[in-house]
């Protein structure tokens, strides 16, 4: 019992930058969902039902043309495509015999942050770990949605805009130290970005919504990393354990 | 609208929940093929180099700052500094610079 207590606290501590960063940007939605005439109810709803950033930004284009509920499902199938990757990586972290509601549960969590933060974890990933990083992510999430639509200058402008770097500086401190140790991570980090940048620049590419740039850098890159370095998961393989 | 508004929002929560949930629920054993283990082993640190840059240097209010967060964020992960002081300093960074920069100009 104690130990699960141990996981939730310290899940909830490494949640602590996803729920800062969650705020500033889920702040912008808040009012970008007030612009798209959206109420402050729904908007929190969707905050909290949906957990995910790009998709909810593009909801508000497709609520506001009215269009078919088809329509949404296919934005959302696509924009979100990612997390069925990121859930397929998730699925090994797990513990094969851990009960089924816990996978329903982590379920509902799985954003790019929390993966970010659970998938190079070293070891098994407890649930409770998991529930604590969600416990941190989905109250930043929706309380910035609330901020944000109810009151679009409660947070001076600099202040957002500094807390909106939270993220990326997670994710660096979550891809910098593997890849110190091995020199292949460092060259998967850097073909990655030097790839993602080309993908912004390139006319024809920068049109790909970032979250197909997402699933087709990540199946390119990663595919050709298995096919070159196939025993690397060894190395690294602390995971296996 | 507002009445279908929810009715939008259960669509767009059903279908990414179960975009995360299947393959979370239908994957349980082990996967023991190498080629595909080294795959989902390598997918983190792709996406996240993929959402970090150039991302990170439109994400403030200038360039300049974001890409100072990108620095001070990769010295201090190399250190070995935590998520939480990492992603901290890049805040401060961004703060602190950009009230520099206004300040100058």
């Amino acid at each position: 019992m104690n130990d699960k207590i141990q996981q939730f606290r310290s899940g909830l501590k490494d949640g602590v930058p996803i729920g800062l960063g969650y705020l500033a940007v889920s702040f912008t939605f808040g009012i970008m969902a007030k612009k798209a005439e959206i109420s402050t109810l729904a908007a929190v709803v969707m905050s909290l039902t949906n957990l995910t950033s790009a998709g909810q930004f593009a909801a508000l284009g497709v609520i506001q043309n009215g269009a078919p509920f088809l329509e949404m499902a296919a934005v959302q199938l696509i924009i979100n495509l990612r997390y069925c990757l990121m859930s397929c990586s998730l699925s090994q972290k797990l513990d094969a015999k851990m009960p089924f509601f816990h996978r329903f549960l982590i379920s509902y969590g799985v954003t790019d942050e929390v993966f970010g933060v659970s998938a190079c974890r070293e070891g098994i990933l407890g649930p409770f770990y998991a529930y604590g990083l969600i416990g941190a992510a989905v109250p930043g999430w929706t309380l910035g949605t609330l901020l944000g639509a109810v009151s679009g200058d409660l947070l001076p402008a600099r202040l957002l805009s500094a807390l909106s770097v939270a993220l990326y500086g997670m994710f660096l401190a979550i891809v910098i130290p593997p890849a110190r140790e091995s020199r292949i991570l460092a060259g998967v980090v850097l073909v990655s970005m030097a790839a993602s940048f080309l993908f912004s620049r390139i006319p024809m590419l920068s049109g790909i919504s970032s979250g197909f740039r997402v699933i087709i850098l990540t199946v390119v890159i990663a595919g050709a990393a298995a096919c070159l370095f196939p025993a690397e998961e060894k190395q690294g393989g602390k995971d296996v354990s | 609208m507002n009445d279908n508004i929810y009715l939008y929002i259960l669509v767009m929560a059903g279908v990414t929940y179960l975009i995360r949930m299947l393959p979370l629920t239908l994957i349980k054993k082990e996967i023991k093929n190498t080629y595909i283990k080294s795959f989902l082993y390598y997918v983190p640190y792709v996406t996240l180099s993929v959402m970090i840059f150039p991302a990170i240097l439109t994400a403030t209010a200038s360039a300049w700052s974001g890409a100072a967060a990108l620095v001070a964020a990769t010295v201090l992960a190399y250190r070995g500094k935590s998520l939480f002081q990492v992603s901290t300093a890049a805040c401060a960074v961004v703060f602190v610079l950009e009230w520099a920069l206004e300040f100058l100009l």
